[in-house]
C-alpha cells in the first residue's frame, strides 16, 4: 500500500480536497462509499504513483480504509463495492484487502472476494487476487490452485506473493503435471513451472 | 478508414466478429444496454449485465485492440415487466461508472404507460448524472413512436445535442434533424436501413450530426456494416473526410459530452498481440 503521502503528492489541491471529504463522508456513512468509489478517478485524475499503480486506485484504497466498520462487516461492504464494481473498482477493492487486514482487522471476511476473482478469466483479477492478503489467508489446496490458475492463464508467479514461503511438494507435483500435459500436446512449457519447481525444492530440501 | 461503431452489441458476438471488426477498421464501439432476446425476470441478471458491460466485455474488446464503453438503462421492453422494475433502482450505482457514455437504451417499445415512466424516469437521470441518453425507437409503428420520443425529450428539457434518436428511417429523419437532436441510423442486412439507403439519406441531408452504427446482436445482423456504408460513401462520390465524419468524429462527439469517453489511452495496438481471449482452468 502506497503511503499517504506518496498519494498526497501525486493529487493536485482539488484531488486532495476531494479525497479529505469524500473519507469524511465515508467515515460518518458508509453507505456514501457507493457513490464516493467509482468517482474517484474522475475526482482524483488517471494518473499513476511511481509505484506503477493508478492515482484513482490509491485513493479508492483510502475511502475503504475511511469506513467505521471491522471485521465481517467491512467484508461485507468491501465484497458489496466489489460485486458491483467496474474493473478498476475490483481491482482497488482486491488491492486493500491487505491494508484492510492489517489495519481493519479483516480476518478471512475478505477471502469470498478473493475466491470470486480467482474464478474469474481476467488476468487483471486474478493478478490481483494473488497478493498479500492470498498469501496470508488462502488455505494450502486453494493457494496452489490460484498459484496453477496464475500459470494457465499466463500471469507471471513473480507476481504471486508468498510463493517462496508457500511452494511445496504438492504444487510442484501440480506444476510438473502441467508441464508435461503441455510436453504432450507439443507446446512450450512456460518458464514459470521450472521456478515453482525450484522454489518447492529450496523449501522441501 | 478509422471506424467507431456507437452501437453494437458484442455480447452477443463471437471473437471472430472481433477480429473482422479489427481488420475492417472498427477501433472503438459503445455496447448500449439493451434485451438479450430472452426475456428477464429479475434486476440480479441486469446486475450480472451491467457488471459484463462494464468488466468481462471491454476485456474482451481489449484483446483485439477494440476500446469499448457502454449505456446503460432499463430497456423500453423489459421496462413493462414489473419484475424488472427494481432495475431503475440501480441505475444511479452504474451511472457513476466512469466506462458509462450515455443512459440508453431508453424510448418506447410498444408505447404502454410503463415505458412512458420508465422513459422519463430515465431522461431525469441523465440530467442528474450529466449524461447523454441514446433513444430506441420502435419498430412498429415507427413515425408515431418516433414524434412521441421526440416530444417526451422536449419535455424532460435535456438539451437536444444530448440526446441521440436511434434507429431511423426515410419518414423519420426530418423530424429528428429539425428538433436538434443527433441522428443514429442502424445498417442491417434485411431490416432497418441498408448501405444504398443511408447514402441517399447523406446526400440529401448532409453528414451534420448523422451516425450510423451497425446494431449487431444476437439476430441476423453484421458488424461490419458501418465499414460497408464508409466504402459505399466512396463509391458514391464522398471524400475519405466526410467518412471520417460520420463513422468517427461524430459518434465521438456525441459521447465524449459524457466527458467519460476515454481513446488515447485506448488506442490499444501496444496490448493488441496475441488477440485470443485466455481461457482459464
Amino acid at each position: 500500500m502506497p503511503s499517504d503521502r506518496i498519494l498526497d503528492e501525486a493529487l493536485d489541491a482539488a484531488g486532495r480536497a476531494w479525497l479529505a471529504d469524500a473519507e469524511a463522508r465515508c467515515a460518518a456513512d458508509p453507505d456514501a462509499v457507493a457513490r464516493l468509489f467509482p468517482a474517484a478517478r474522475r475526482a482524483c485524475g488517471r494518473g499513476t504513483l511511481p509505484t506503477g499503480r493508478p492515482v484513482a486506485e490509491a485513493a479508492r484504497i483510502r475511502l475503504l480504509l475511511a469506513l467505521p466498520l471491522r471485521g465481517e462487516e467491512l467484508g461485507r461492504a468491501a465484497f458489496d463495492l466489489y460485486r458491483h464494481g467496474d474493473t478498476a473498482e475490483r481491482l482497488a477493492v482486491l488491492r486493500g484487502l491487505d491494508p484492510l487486514d492489517h489495519h481493519r482487522a479483516l480476518g478471512e471476511a475478505g477471502l469470498p472476494i478473493v475466491r470470486d476473482a480467482l474464478r474469474t478469466n481476467d488476468t487483471r483479477l486474478i493478478e490481483a487476487a494473488a497478493g498479500p492478503y492470498a498469501a496470508a489467508r488462502l488455505d494450502d489446496d486453494a493457494y496452489r490452485q490460484a498459484v496453477l490458475k496464475c500459470v494457465f492463464v499466463g500471469v507471471p508467479v513473480t507476481s504471486v506473493a508468498g510463493l517462496a514461503d508457500r511452494a511445496d511438494g504438492e504444487l510442484a507435483r501440480m506444476a510438473a503435471d502441467h508441464a508435461r500435459e503441455r510436453r504432450a500436446a507439443g507446446r512450450d512449457v512456460p518458464p514459470d513451472v521450472e521456478r515453482i519447481l525450484r522454489l518447492a525444492g529450496e523449501r522441501e530440501f | 478508414m478509422r471506424i467507431f461503431d456507437p452501437h453494437i452489441h458484442m455480447t452477443s458476438r463471437t471473437t471472430d466478429d472481433y477480429e473482422r471488426m479489427r481488420d475492417a477498421g472498427v477501433r472503438a464501439v459503445v455496447e448500449p444496454a439493451f434485451w438479450l432476446g430472452q426475456p428477464r425476470t429479475s434486476p440480479d441478471t441486469f446486475a450480472d449485465y451491467f457488471d459484463s458491460l462494464l468488466g468481462w466485455e471491454p476485456y474482451r474488446a481489449s484483446q483485439f485492440g477494440i476500446r469499448h464503453h457502454c449505456t446503460i438503462a432499463l430497456n423500453p421492453k423489459e421496462a413493462n415487466d414489473p419484475r424488472c422494475r427494481g432495475v431503475l433502482d440501480l441505475l444511479p450505482r452504474y451511472l457513476a461508472k466512469d466506462g458509462v457514455v450515455a443512459v440508453g437504451e431508453v424510448g418506447y417499445d410498444s408505447m404502454t404507460p410503463d415505458e412512458d415512466e420508465a422513459f422519463r424516469a430515465q431522461l431525469e437521470a441523465a440530467k442528474e448524472f450529466g449524461l447523454p441518453a441514446l433513444v430506441h425507437t420502435p419498430h412498429r409503428d415507427k413515425v408515431a413512436g418516433t414524434r412521441r420520443s421526440l416530444d417526451v425529450v422536449k419535455e424532460s428539457g435535456l438539451p437536444p445535442e444530448h440526446v441521440l434518436i436511434d434507429h431511423l428511417n426515410e419518414l423519420t429523419v426530418e423530424m429528428v434533424l429539425e428538433s436538434g437532436c443527433w441522428l443514429g441510423f442502424s445498417v442491417y442486412p434485411d431490416t432497418k436501413m441498408d448501405e444504398r439507403r443511408m447514402v441517399a439519406l447523406l446526400q440529401k441531408y448532409g453528414t451534420d450530426r448523422m451516425v450510423v452504427n451497425s446494431a449487431a446482436d444476437w439476430g441476423r445482423s453484421d458488424p461490419l456494416k458501418t465499414a460497408k456504408v464508409g466504402v459505399a460513401m466512396l463509391e458514391a462520390g464522398f471524400g475519405e473526410d466526410d467518412v471520417d465524419r460520420v463513422l468517427w468524429r461524430n459518434p465521438v462527439g456525441f459521447y465524449a459530452q459524457s466527458g467519460r469517453l476515454e481513446l488515447s489511452e485506448g488506442e490499444p495496438d501496444a496490448e493488441y498481440a496475441g488477440n485470443t481471449v485466455r481461457r482459464g482452468g
